[in-house]
């Protein structure tokens, strides 16, 4: 572990820990660059992680205020989290569920092969896809995905055969138990996937893979990392010559600290990366910093989502195993036949028993059809959509005009209204996963609306030309050559796949581009 | 319920709660762990059985033991405390609901709610009530949650694939069990 001073402005800062933090920081210090890494939130372990779930979301969740406007369910359901994002070294890493698919060759040219979408801003990715599927292919090596590389699966739960037998018998024929960064034997120096189900808990057997306990350790025994838990960035600055080169945050204590920078690179997740750039308006940049085309915080996008949940007459026992492990992947493809853009995975999903009722059911359903899937929590099997979201140029992070946080800042607002074709893809879904359900026997079946946003994306979109995006290519600003995006918030649009994958792909790439550039001094 | 026993639970269940509650987000500085210990009342008796009426309503199931409800009733009272903004909320909804819905038929309760769900009374106790409910070790034990497994060893010895009613998936399908690697 290094320690850097305030005033070397030769380090590269990086903001966020997560799943593109965590990994750039690992690539550049391998590499011999020194990396300031500000994480706000703190640091976890295997052995700190709480195994009681509600103290788990609290430990591991960004719990500052967010306010909201627009007319989408899910701020009726989850009014106090419209967005479910961590806070904690590692980030998102820490949370998630290890779902490792790859964005679609098809949905990189999103507005190519849909057409025009009305309402939509959808853009083609500027990025050849035969180089992403290079970066794809080395961040499910590093991250040891199960079915690819020779990586086996992970073996079926219970819960997955009630998804593979209904599925099968409705005609799908791509049904396994999933594409999962969690170890299905002993690997990378971690142990296997035991089988709690305690994956959104933080995993205690460090099986999935997170930045906290793979990427940021490696980091640390370059000797040129710094990773400073506790601080909070509040804003970046630049000099008269529009480069960043200082970051602004406040450390564990709540001391203002500034730390000089040659690079910096914002990886807070989509809502706090638009908050921070629109926090750094200066006289250069009055709108915020990298917004002189006003798209910072436009086109957030989240994935249509929903649970879909099957009461049975005989026990599931659906908390038992491996959360997400189990997957339908026919209805990926595009196919305008189903009266809508793009295309949506199901996935295998359980919640613990306190979880359940809140986060599993529409704030509408309660009485007795609420206690009926209640009272079958044993006999409950569940599965979660997951399908590509439209990007509207009105679905946006904004700074709030009422909330400050506890440093006097406003706090991140976000508008959501929901587009048709999320509306028209969650239904065929939900219909489908009855389907599922009923093919083996459900005596119910119950369905949520929209839920809290896990994959926030799309809010410093990388676009080929300023006016329709934040960042290049490479996540490099269009107004800021030193400035980069290195999270979810680079995605041009949401795909139908989970995001961490491609961002940890796209940070590889971002890594790559950022040292040749460096030891050029065009950086 | 002796004494201790009901200290003790209401121990165990704040540890719960204090967890539940940092989820709750504004809602977190109204119940500290302290709070919830003490037993608070803030509604008086009629508004007490109103309350848990109320949440039965939302939340029935017959075969749960009233105590799980009255443990979350309390939590509510402990919540609104001295916040007379709350109390307002809470006890005019409940005062408005009137004296008899408690002893209403359940058809007759539910159209009372259904007239009321979009505000913010009914708000405020469907939440608390979905949030308290199931975290306690009564509904643990009642719903047959298991909970965490790590510190068993997972659920890989323990059943995670056991169920009997379908036939097994093809292992290109899944994948090995390690649990039966070498039988």
């Amino acid at each position: 572990m290094a320690t850097i001073a305030h005033d070397d402005s030769d380090a590269v800062v990086i903001i966020g820990s997560g799943a593109g933090g965590g990994t750039l920081a690992h690539e550049l210090t391998r590499r011999g660059i020194r990396v300031v890494l500000l994480e706000a939130g703190t640091r976890q372990s295997l052995q700190s992680f709480s195994q009681n779930p509600g103290e788990a979301f609290g430990q591991l969740t960004w719990l500052d205020p967010r306010t909201t406007s627009g007319t989408h369910t899910v701020l009726q359901d989850y009014p106090t989290l419209p967005s479910w994002t961590a806070m904690t070294v590692g980030g998102t890493t820490v949370h998630w569920t290890a779902v490792a698919l790859r964005v679609q060759a098809s949905e990189t040219r999103a507005r190519t092969v849909y057409g025009a979408v009305d309402g939509a801003s959808l853009i083609d990715w500027p990025v050849d896809y035969k180089e992403l599927e290079h970066y794809y292919d080395l961040a499910e090596k590093r991250m040891v995905v199960t079915r690819t590389h020779g990586n086996p699966g992970l073996p079926a739960s219970a819960h997955f055969k009630v998804m593979y037998h209904g599925a099968r018998r409705i005609g799908y024929k791509r049904v396994h138990t999933g594409h999962l960064a969690i170890n299905s034997q002993p690997a990378d120096g971690r142990g296997m996937c035991i089988q709690q189900g305690f994956c959104v808990q933080g995993c205690k057997t460090g099986a999935k893979w997170s930045t906290l306990y793979t990427e940021i350790p490696k980091a640390e025994a370059t000797g040129h990392l710094d990773l400073r838990s506790g601080c909070r960035a509040t804003r970046i600055e630049h000099g008269a010559d529009g480069r960043a080169n200082a970051v602004v945050y406040r450390d564990k204590d709540g001391v203002e600290q500034r730390q000089k920078a040659r690079i910096v690179c914002v990886a807070c997740n989509s809502i706090e990366t638009a908050r921070l750039l629109l926090l750094s308006d200066s006289a250069k940049f009055p709108h915020g910093l990298a917004n002189s085309t006003d798209q910072v915080g436009r086109n957030y996008t989240r994935h249509t989502a929903g649970f879909i949940w099957g009461a049975f007459e005989k026990p599931v026992h659906f908390w038992r195993g491996t959360t997400l492990a189990g997957i339908v992947e026919d209805e990926i493809p595009h196919n305008p036949k189903r009266g809508f853009a793009g295309g949506y995975h199901l996935e295998l999903a359980a919640l613990d028993l306190p979880s359940l009722p809140l986060a599993g059911f529409p704030s509408t359903l309660w009485g007795r059809d609420f206690g009926y899937m209640m009272d079958h929590y044993d006999r409950l099997a569940g599965m979660l959509i997951n399908g590509e979201d439209m990007p509207m140029a009105t679905n946006r992070v904004t700074l709030s005009s009422t909330v400050r946080d506890r440093f006097g800042l406003p706090v991140g607002h976000l508008h959501l209204d929901e587009h048709p074709n999320d509306a028209a893809m969650r239904a065929h879904a939900q219909r489908q996963g009855r389907a599922i359900y009923d093919a083996v026997g459900a005596l119910r079946t119950a369905v949520s609306r929209q839920t809290p946003a896990a994959h926030n994306m799309g809010t410093a979109r990388m676009s080929l030309r300023p006016e329709d995006g934040v960042v290049n290519g490479h996540g490099r600003a269009h107004d800021v050559p030193n400035l980069f995006v290195s999270d979810g918030s680079a995605l041009s649009t949401a795909g139908s796949a989970n995001p961490t994958l491609t961002i940890v792909a796209l940070a590889l790439r971002q890594a790559d581009f950022i040292a040749k550039e460096m030891s050029a001094r065009n950086l | 319920m002796s004494a201790n026993l009901q200290r003790r639970q209401f121990i165990s269940l704040s540890t719960v709660l204090a967890g539940l509650v940092a989820t709750a987000g504004p809602l977190a500085p109204f119940l500290s762990e302290e709070a919830w210990a003490r037993e608070v009342r803030s509604l008086n008796d009629a508004q007490a059985a109103t309350l848990v009426a109320m949440m039965r309503t939302i939340a029935p199931h017959d075969g749960l033991e009233e105590e799980a409800y009255r443990l979350v009733s309390r939590a509510v009272e402990s919540m609104i405390g001295g916040d007379e903004g709350l109390r307002a909320l809470v006890g005019g909804g409940l005062d408005a609901l009137g004296p008899h819905f408690a002893s209403q038929a359940e058809p007759e309760r539910v159209a009372a709610l259904r007239a009321i769900q979009d505000g913010p009374f009914f708000k405020f106790v469907r939440v608390q009530t979905l949030f308290n409910l199931y975290g306690s070790p009564i509904a643990y034990a009642h719903f047959g949650y298991e909970g965490e497994a790590f510190s068993k060893g997972g659920y890989l010895t323990r059943g995670f694939d056991s169920l009997d009613w379908l036939p097994d998936v093809p292992l290109e399908d899944s994948g090995p069990n390690p649990a039966r690697a070498g039988r």
